[in-house]
Parts: C-alpha cells; structure tokens; sequence
C-alpha cells in the first residue's frame, strides 16, 4: 500500500541515462533509476557490474559522460561538495573516515554544510558563533544517540570496532541532513547480528524521512530490506522491480550462477550422479549404526 | 608485564628491606653529589664557570647541585617520607633512575670536558674526583632497584590557593630553567651542552614520574589562569636578562616561533606541506622595508608602522591567495615540490627586481638598508624608556612589540583550530575524498589555511625588517646555515609537534638558541638538523609536545585505546533504543 502512495508522489532522485566511459571501457551504459521519497531502493549486481560507480556519478565525484542526475527537480552540479549541500549524502565502500579525529569530531564535520560560521567568525567568538556550535553539537550527539555511539563520542575513531565505524559513517552521512542517503555496502564484513542491527537502523533513518538507496551483496538482507530493487549487469541495468520479481528472474539468476552453456552435463549424467550420492551416503549411514551396535 | 605488576604492589605494601637499603643508598649519594659541588673540582679558572672555589658551587656545578637535589628528594619520596610522597605519583624507580643517570652524566662531562680541555686529569682537584664517585653510586644502585611503576591515581584535592601557588611556582621554575639556558656563555659550549644534558634527563624523569600530567590536569583546571602566568613570565623575562644580546636571543626566539606557529596551521592543521613558507616572511619584511623611509627604498613613503604592519599582511595575504590558487589543486609530494619552487622563485625575484635585469623595486641583491627604528605614537623602539624604575631597552620594547603578536597568533591558533573551519582543516587532512563527500569545498578551505598562515608570516615579517635593520633577498633561502629558512621552520614545526601550540614555539627556541650557543655547531647545522630529525622520527615521531591525536596515533597504548566492556555493551544498549 506504501509504495502506490509513494509511487504517486515525485521522485527524490531522478537518473536518466547516466553513461560512464572511461577511455574505451562503459562501466555504467544509460542507466534510469528513479528513487521517490520514504523509499529504500536496493541496487544489486555481481561484482564489477559498476554499481559504485554509478554511485560516484550520483554524488559528482565522477562527472558521466552522458545522462543527469538531478535531486528534487534540480541538476545536480558535478562537484561532490555541492552534491553533499542539496542534500544527498553518502558511505563508502571501504570505510573512510577522519581516522585520527573522535567520533563527535567526525559528525561535527558532517554538519560543515549546514552551518556556516567561517574564519572571521572563529576569531572573533561572538554570540552567534558558540550558538551555532553548540547547536551543531547537539545535533551530532542526538545522531549518535540514534545510532548507539553516544557513549564513545570522545573515542577516536579509529580505535572504535569495525562494526561501529560503519555505524559512524551512516551517522556522519545523516548530519548533512540529507533527503537521500546513498549506502554503499554498508554491511560489508558484517556477523548476522550487526547485519541485523544495520538493517533497523536503515529503517529508523526511513522512519525519519530520508530516502535510502543501498548497494549490497548481501540479498537476504537486501530482500528484507528493500521496497524496490534494481539489478545491474555489465554497467547496464537488468530489471527493476520488487524483490520476488527480481528474485524469480531468470536473467537475473543467469547473470550470478551462470547459464547452461553447450554441450553441459545433460540431465542423464545430473540423474546418475544424484543417485549415486544417494548410494553413497545410505551406505555411510547404514556402515555408522553399524558401528554403533 | 604481570610480575612486574606483582612487584610493584608487593613493594607498595612492605618493601624488601634490598630495597629500603638501595634507595637509603641513592638518597646518601645524592646528598654527597650535591656535598660535592660546594668543593673546588679543578684548579684553573680557566675552565668556563669559576669551579676552583671551595665553599659554594660555581658554573657547572650548579647543575649537579640542582639534579643532585632532584635524586636526594625523589629517593626520599621512594623511601615515603611524609610530605615528598606527591612527587613520584605513577612510581620512583624510573624517574629516580633517569635523574641519576642525568647527574653522573652531568658530572662526568664536567670532568672529562676539565680533563679534555685543560690538557689531562691532573687538572682535577680531589673534589671533582669525590664528585665522580658520589654520582656513580645513585646509578648503580637505581639500576638494582626493582621497578615499581603504578597508574595514575586520583589527586588529592589542594585548596585553591595552594593549586596557585603551584603554577606560580612552576612558571618562576619554568623562568629561571629558560633563563639559565639563555645565559649561559656564547664563547663556551661546555656550560649550554651541560645544560642540555641535565635538560633533557630532568625532563624526562619528571614525565615518567607522571608530574607532567598531574601538571597539565592542574593547568586545564585553571586555563585563564595559567594563560595569564605564561603570559606574565613572558612578560618578566627581558627585565629578568642583565645583558642586552640576551634578549636580543629573546625578539629572534619570538619572531620564529610565531612564523612557525603560523606554518603549523598549514603544515600541522591543513597537511599541505609547504616547503617554501619563508617566503611569505620574506614579502612581509620587503614590504614593511619599502614603505618604511628608508633611504634605499624605491618607493620614498614613511608609512606610519601600524599602516606598513596591515600593508604587510595584505601584501603576504595577496602572495599567500595567489601563489596558493594554482598549486593548492595539486596534493601531497606534488603540492611540497611547487611550493619549494615558488620559495626559491621569490627569492630569484628580488634579486633581480634592482633595475637592470628587471623593473627597480627591491635593490637587487643589495637589499634595503638601514630601515628607521620603530616608532609607534612617538614611542620610539631605539631608545632606552624608564617607567616606575624599570628601564626598557631597544632589544625589550621590540621583544614586548613581538609578544604581542605571538600573543595574537596564539589567538588565532587556537580558536581558528578549535571551530568549522579548524575541523574542515583536519578533516582534508585526514581524507581529503571522505571531507569532499561531507560537503567541505576543499579548495576553498585549504586556501584559507594558505592565505591564513601566509598573512600571519607578513605580520611577522614587517617587525622582523626593523629588527635587522636590513632586508637581502639571501636571508629567504629553503635551507641554510642561519635562520629563517624554510627548513628551520618546518623542523621547528616537526620538533616540537605538529598542529599543537607549545610544540613549534618550543621547537623554535631550541633550534634557534641550540646553533646560537654552540658555534662549533654551526658549520655542520644541517648535518646536525638532519640527524636530530631522523633520531625524532625513530623515537619521538609525534614531536617534543604531543597532540593528542597523533600521540594515539603513533602509540597504541591511549587510554582510549582500549574500548573497555562497560562502553562496548553500553552501546547495544543504544542500538536497541534506536530500533524502537
């Protein structure tokens, strides 16, 4: 029911023909993708299939050869600070934060792009600037609070737990105050039980009105999570659609095991041996209560 | 590490009767090191420092005596005499051990330095010989002495009167310790190698010992205070020199310092390695000598100096925008190279500015001569002021001048540092990609970090053109064999510690007063710059003074290092509640 009220209303994020070409080599070929508000759209695809990429187009940390992006109605400018200021923040792959800073430290330069005390202001410490710092403090602390890190804000981060430190970039990408939340990969190296947690986080942050478009290898945390997913394959995208239609694809099956390719092992050889391990494991089995008697 | 622990707690409660005697021992030989200082050690006075005098301790000796002191009270501390037991709170083993090895090393250079330089040991008398046995015995007995390091416990609480008589006393210690150096004779380097030996042990017996950090949690608690004491010694200290070149070594210390601490917001806070900073003095003194009437100037103005001081950042400041504009795209080694190149392109420049190989506006290779004292409001900086019976000399009102824009530099160090701006610095520092993908325009915030120090290096610079009197395009090279050059600077800044605020004013005064004091040095400085910089590297790679981010980052061993339990299930405790 969400999603046909979702559907309705206009997009966060509008790609149209975003094409990436490095010298000879396309990794994204004309690639629409459309993300609406209060949305989580997963977009899969085996590795290589230039999902990040398309990644650093969004967020003009690559300029595309083709195609626009725009957030909300308006082109995005190809520069990633601007990008960060209309509201469409990001994780990275392999983490990357400000290792020698604390955690705070880290959310404070988050909210560098909304708020703008600049040097003279620094100097001079007047009224307005200790308001806004401490406003931006207490903001930083209310997104740590929100993702369990309040009580090591004073840790550099560096020293926090891996599992941690990708908590504190989704919490440093938040301060920006973003419409959209661009996660690569966000449960990469992940136990079940942390994959778990960042699942109800990217929740919490729906919860809170911001889109979330996410990049995973991860499926069932992917079909969990995800109102829409988009595959990608080769730098062009597949299908797009919900995850039992993603998952029932056969295109989509065929591009991550593989298809049938001539003269494969037929079904009377798959059949012989079947049955053959069949033989094989009552025999072990009968041989154990053997054993036991 | 587990017996180790187990010892100390075992001495803690009832020490090995071993032990009582070793440390009895150590205390007994400090009392006679410093017994014999008040004994003639040799009998030429031609030895620096009169050590021939039988009755009170002279030159050299006065060290021993102090470290001697030092030992006597420490072992009594390690043996619990009432009232000394706050001088060891982290363990006495090893700061006693370091401060015994400091007074035989001390000693024993005194003597050998005597033997060397009079021509054999017959030069000692028997109370140089009773000197070298009395500062042997602490060492051999401290290295005995089972080691009985503890954590830092909670300190007991003083009233607040008493916590300020402490930093009191510490900033008049902390004077007396510069003053010594400062005025130890320039014709000698026995007295300041001496000196730096029982710096250098002293400091690090006092570290160990864990008083430095009880300092510091003491200085946090009253900042304004203790700002105001380092601000009144600063103060105090020209009217405390009884020789004018003294202080004179005092302008020279501030002038650096404050040019390094300017480079310690590019280099230390931004990361851009700019190797060609003295150039931006350079513009600021060239500037401040043009405008200021003298007589080789090609522009005949006399600009008042609160005028040429603006005129003279501005000028720096439209050096620092345009120079960084184009070479602030580029990162890393890149950045380091076209910075060398606009160092040297500078002083290329001016050199050739003198009217024959180029429009006449800087005197060539000449320079610009003679430049007219300061005057400010008619207070003339060459001659001698009296007020209340304190006399201000020339080298004192320029010192006094200096301190006040070190005083400002500070300012602008710490609360550009500690805001957005400080935070987008470190941040581009860090990852430059990762602050980008944060919203921070990178370019524009690394140029002001540019532009910033280049304006804090002219502001510098014009007080430094009527201090020399001259300005020459020879003074602005990337390395030489006198300061400013852009290598003292940025080892200054490395010496002492990067992004911090003590760290390159005290990197600043050693490497300025180190050559200055030891002229057998000055020849090899490069060389001995060279050495001093790896030796830091290998041991000490965050710098003299430490900030807190890099000494974690260069030593695993932070307190918060450790994520303890409590933390660790405090936050999935969080994570549940951000679920809900």
């Amino acid at each position: 029911m969400t999603t046909t009220t979702v559907a309705k209303a206009a997009p966060v994020l509008t790609a149209t023909g975003v094409t990436m070409r490095f010298g000879g080599l396309t990794a994204v070929r004309s690639v629409d993708l459309d993300v609406h508000p209060g949305e989580i759209v997963g977009l899969i695809g085996p590795n290589g299939a230039g999902k990040t990429t398309f990644f650093n187009c969004l967020t003009g940390l690559y300029i595309p050869t083709e195609g626009r992006v725009s957030y909300r109605g308006t082109v995005l400018p190809p520069k990633p600070h601007l990008v960060t200021q209309a509201g469409v923040a990001r994780t990275f792959q392999n983490i990357r934060l400000f290792a020698n800073m604390t955690v705070l430290e880290n959310v404070l330069v988050g909210r560098h792009t909304r708020t703008k005390e600049g040097l003279w202001s620094a100097l001079l410490r007047g009224p307005g600037f200790k308001r806004a710092e401490a406003a931006s403090k207490q903001r930083a602390m209310q997104l740590l609070e929100f993702t369990g890190l309040a009580d090591k804000a004073d840790h550099l981060s560096r020293n926090l737990p891996y599992g941690e430190q990708r908590k504190l970039e989704i919490a440093r990408a938040l301060a920006s105050d973003p419409g959209l939340l661009l996660l690569d990969e966000p449960t990469a190296g992940m136990n079940p039980q942390e994959t778990r947690a960042t699942e109800e986080l990217v929740f919490a942050i729906r919860e809170t009105g911001t889109a979330v478009l996410v990049i995973e290898h991860d499926m069932r945390f992917i079909f969990n999570l995800c109102d829409r997913v988009a595959v990608l394959v080769q730098g062009e995208k597949l299908v797009e659609g919900s995850s039992d239609v993603v998952q029932s694809d056969e295109r989509v099956i065929a591009a991550y095991l593989g298809t049938p390719f001539e003269g494969a092992p037929g079904a009377e050889e798959a059949a012989a041996v079947e049955a053959a391990e069949d033989q094989a494991a009552q025999q072990s089995t009968s041989a154990r209560t053997e054993d036991g008697q | 590490m587990t017996t180790d622990i187990s010892k100390a707690t075992g001495t803690a409660t009832a020490p090995a009767p071993r032990t009582t005697l070793l440390r009895a021992l150590t205390a007994a030989g400090g009392l006679a090191a410093m017994a014999s200082t008040f004994l003639a050690w040799t009998w030429t006075s031609d030895f620096p420092g009169d050590l021939t005098v039988y009755g009170y301790p002279g030159g050299l000796q006065i060290l021993t005596l102090a470290l001697g002191l030092a030992t006597l009270a420490f072992a009594l501390a390690a043996l619990n005499v009432r009232g000394l037991r706050w001088l060891t709170p982290t363990g006495s083993t090893k700061p006693l051990r370091l401060l015994a090895l400091g007074t035989f090393a001390t000693t024993w250079f005194t003597l050998i330095a005597i033997a060397v330089s009079q021509g054999g040991l017959v030069n000692l008398e028997p109370g140089g010989w009773v000197a070298a046995v009395a500062t042997a015995v602490p060492v051999a007995t401290t290295l005995l002495l089972p080691d009985d390091t503890r954590p830092l416990c909670r300190p007991v609480p003083l009233p607040s009167w008493a916590d300020i008589l402490i930093i009191a006393a510490v900033f008049t210690l902390g004077l007396y310790v510069v003053n010594y150096g400062i005025q130890t004779d320039e014709d000698n380097p026995e007295p300041f190698i001496g000196y730096l030996i029982a710096l250098c042990f002293a400091a690090t017996a006092l570290l160990r010992a864990g008083l430095i950090t009880r300092l510091s949690g003491l200085t946090s608690a009253y900042r304004s205070l203790t700002l105001v004491a380092a601000l009144v010694t600063a103060i105090v200290f020209p009217f405390t020199q009884d020789k004018a070149s003294y202080t004179e070594l005092g302008v020279n210390i501030a002038i650096f310092a404050t040019v390094a601490l300017g480079l310690n917001i590019v280099v230390g806070l931004a990361g851009l390695l700019d190797l060609g900073y003295v150039a931006f003095l350079g513009v600021g003194a060239y500037t401040a000598a043009l405008v200021s009437g003298s007589a080789a100037s090609t522009i005949h103005v006399t600009f008042p100096f609160w005028a040429a001081m603006l005129t003279g950042a501005l000028v720096s400041l439209i050096f620092g925008v345009v120079i960084g504009a184009p070479t602030l795209r580029l990162r890393g080694d890149y950045l380091a190279i076209v910075t060398l190149g606009f160092g040297e392109i500078f002083r290329i420049a001016v050199s050739n500015l003198d009217g024959t190989s180029g429009p006449s506006v800087t005197n060539g290779p000449n320079g610009v001569p003679n430049i007219p004292p300061l005057k400010i409001f008619g207070f003339s900086f060459d001659d001698d002021h009296s007020f209340a019976g304190l006399t201000l000399d020339s080298n004192s009102n320029y010192y006094l001048l200096m301190l006040l824009v070190t005083v400002i530099v500070v300012l602008i160090f710490s609360r550009a540092g500690n805001s957005r701006i400080g935070r987008a610095w470190v941040a581009i520092r860090e990852d430059e990609t990762a602050a980008t993908a944060m919203g921070i325009n990178g370019f524009r915030v690394k140029l002001i970090a540019f532009a910033l120090g280049a304006t804090l290096a002219g502001v510098a610079g014009t007080i430094w053109a009527h201090v020399q009197t001259t300005v020459v395009p020879e003074q602005y090279v990337f390395a030489g064999p006198v300061p400013p050059n852009s290598t003292f600077l940025l080892a200054a800044v490395i010496l002492g510690g990067m992004g911090t605020i003590g760290g390159p004013l005290l990197g600043a005064a050693l490497l300025f007063l180190i050559p200055e004091k030891l002229e057998f040095l000055q020849d090899y400085q490069l060389l001995a710059f060279g050495i001093a910089l790896i030796l830091l590297m290998r041991f000490r790679p965050e710098g003299i003074i430490p900030n807190r981010r890099q000494q974690l980052e260069y030593h695993e061993t932070g307190q918060l290092d450790v994520p303890d339990q409590a933390a660790l299930s405090g936050s999935t405790v969080g994570v549940t509640k951000a679920e809900a």
